[in-house]
């Protein structure tokens, strides 16, 4: 009897404190995770509202078409931020957008297993992720040095290196799924391998790699740190030949909400809302644009 | 008639063959995509170059002593990094100390817990908190958060540790302005929360669910799942998360710039104002001249070697767990 393990040498009140710690790690896990999720869209929600508030109490119809004043002056706009920040992402991308393809290209057709690729995407991917800052000095050394002078060239060359590993990584990624099998059809039709590429596969991650880019323009579109040193700002419109300092939002953002004057400051938020609500609005076309081709 | 067709064939006859010219394309589109692929390597090695090339005449003035030297005097023309280095390593650690927490319990949530309904909106939220851009954190971390920061945490919190040993010095604030070195690391917690919590997002969900499913089926609760199941498989890859949410906090600029108060000074105090890398660079570069602008480039040659390993160490944690 004694060689028998006992039932009772749990007593039930050991069991209860047993289940009760369980029932507690679970009830404390599920609780903060729950709030932890609440506070990141409190945060987000926080940020927006407060960006709304700030930002429609300045926009007024002249923000879009007035060139920035000066410190204490009445009116005004950013209307010339607002153009030369459009030039700027467009150049950007421009440039980004063919490289980045050709690039993605590469690693998902030609360098399949390749060491070379394998090596290019691990630095893409450190690209990804390295401070934009470093970048505005990459080009700084690289353009504006040599020019004498900053320009919105720079600038959309900064904005550009930004912009190549997101299209390079997005590019790669859908067109690992399209399906080998389509490839081999066009081959076996007697296409070239670049007739296959351009015809087939890109045809096929179209809406992807459509995405990607538009991600991309979402990125660019807020970056201030690589601007700082190649583009700088202006006061008046940008030059035809876009040298010497080209006006854009976020440096304009960065130097007026720092500035001690009213109205300078109150610009600050008309082109952070102006800004947000862009990129905002980009990044959700873009998801939903991925959205409905997938689900097809 | 015929002798033109004729004539025609002779000369398409004369040509190596139909296909040479739609070879050649194909040659020039294949190398066309070498060369982008090969331009991210040569865009890598000219950032590393023109740091190099850069911050060399400040090495060779300042020596090692540019690292531990904290002085910044541009009237003396004297730089040394120590303070900056100090503040970009603090603000980022104050920012993964609270930051991943709150990261991995979104992922938790999202993969776990969350009703399915709940998923996509609460996921695409986290996601756009991410493409806001960072001056953007910057003013509502300048405007909103010191303020209330200060009026609410500091001051109440700085009389009450007034006198203590060690708290007395960490959290006592001399100007209760709200900005300063922790002020910066919760705008950084808040910048690299949803970049970790997707990943980890992702991660979670390549887990197969027969995992889960078998672990529930024992009786185990959510708690036991992720405890036992789900962080023994993943954890390095998690590892390599952070690690990624790290380099972002390291090198971030802009919204730093607006709230860590920018004074080259080294203070115990987390309340006290301070500096980092890319705050210095983005404050001062543009008025720099001689000397200094050397000093600032040699600063972004650091921030290159100390981002550089930790990405690197961060994509080889990411994908040794995910070649698994």
């Amino acid at each position: 009897m004694d060689t028998m393990p006992r039932p009772t040498t749990i007593s039930p009140a050991a069991w209860g404190r047993v289940r009760r710690s369980r029932y507690m790690a679970d009830r404390a896990l599920k609780a903060v995770c729950l709030l932890f999720t609440a506070l990141g869209v409190f945060v987000l929600g926080w940020i927006l509202l407060m960006l709304l508030y700030q930002g429609i109490s300045a926009l007024r119809p002249e923000v879009f078409t007035n060139t920035t004043p000066g410190p204490m002056t009445k009116g005004g706009g950013i209307a010339n931020a607002i153009a030369g920040s459009f030039v700027l992402t467009f150049l950007g991308i421009v440039v980004a957008t063919p490289v980045g393809v050709l690039a993605g290209t590469y690693l998902a057709e030609y360098g399949r297993g390749s060491k070379l690729a394998e090596v290019i995407r691990f630095v893409n991917d450190i690209l990804l992720a390295a401070p934009s800052i470093l970048i505005g000095l990459f080009v700084y050394t690289l353009m504006v040095q040599p020019m004498g002078g900053y320009s919105g060239w720079a600038g959309g060359v900064a904005l550009a290196i930004i912009a190549v590993p997101v299209i390079v990584r997005t590019t790669e990624d859908m067109l690992r799924i399209v399906p080998g099998s389509l490839r081999e059809a066009g081959a076996a039709l007697g296409a070239p391998m670049s007739k296959v590429i351009t015809k087939i596969t890109w045809r096929a991650a179209r809406a992807g790699m459509v995405t990607g880019v538009l991600l991309a323009t979402a990125r660019i579109a807020g970056e201030t740190a690589p601007l700082l040193f190649t583009a700088l700002n202006n006061n008046f419109w940008f030059r035809a030949d876009l040298m010497g300092g080209v006006a854009n939002l976020p440096v304009m953002i960065y130097q007026y909400a720092l500035s001690p004057y009213q109205n300078w400051r109150e610009l600050a938020w008309a082109g952070a809302l102006v800004i947000t609500l862009t990129i905002l609005a980009l990044s959700i076309v873009a998801r939903l644009l991925f959205r409905k081709e997938t689900a097809r | 008639m015929v002798a033109l067709s004729q004539k025609l064939l002779v000369t398409s006859m004369d040509k190596p063959s139909r296909r040479s010219p739609s070879f050649n394309s194909d040659q020039i589109f294949r190398l066309a995509s070498l060369g982008s692929a090969l331009l991210v390597l040569i865009v890598l090695a000219g950032i590393i170059g023109s740091m190099i090339y850069g911050g060399l005449p400040a090495f060779r003035e300042f020596g090692l002593g540019f690292i531990t030297s904290s002085v910044w005097d541009v009237q003396r023309d004297e730089y040394g990094a120590w303070v900056a280095i100090v503040g970009t390593l603090t603000s980022a650690l104050i920012a993964l100390v609270i930051g991943v927490p709150i990261s991995l319990g979104i992922a938790i949530f999202l993969t776990q817990l969350c009703p399915p309904w709940l998923k996509r909106p609460i996921a695409t939220t986290i996601e756009l908190l991410a493409a806001v851009p960072s001056i953007i954190y910057g003013m509502w971390g300048l405007f909103v958060f010191a303020p209330l920061f200060a009026k609410f945490v500091q001051i109440p919190l700085s009389g009450l540790v007034e006198g203590l040993p060690i708290f007395g010095t960490i959290l006592y604030a001399r100007v209760p302005s709200g900005v300063g070195v922790l002020t910066a690391g919760i705008i950084l917690a808040i910048m690299i929360i949803p970049f970790i919590a997707s990943i980890a997002r992702d991660i979670l969900d390549q887990i197969p669910p027969v995992m889960r499913e078998s672990a529930y089926g024992i009786g185990c609760t959510t708690w036991e799942v992720v405890r036992h199941v789900l962080v023994p498989q993943v954890g390095v890859s998690i590892i390599g998360a952070v690690m990624l949410g790290l380099g972002r906090a390291l090198g971030e600029t802009m919204a730093v710039t607006f709230v860590i108060g920018n004074a080259n000074r080294l203070s115990l105090s987390l309340f006290d104002p301070g500096s980092t890398i890319a705050s210095r660079i983005a404050n001062e570069f543009n008025e720099a001249i001689g000397l200094q602008l050397n000093a600032l480039m040699a600063l972004g040659c650091i921030l290159f070697l100390v981002t550089f390993s930790v990405l690197v160490l961060a994509r080889i944690l990411v994908a040794r767990a995910t070649v698994k």
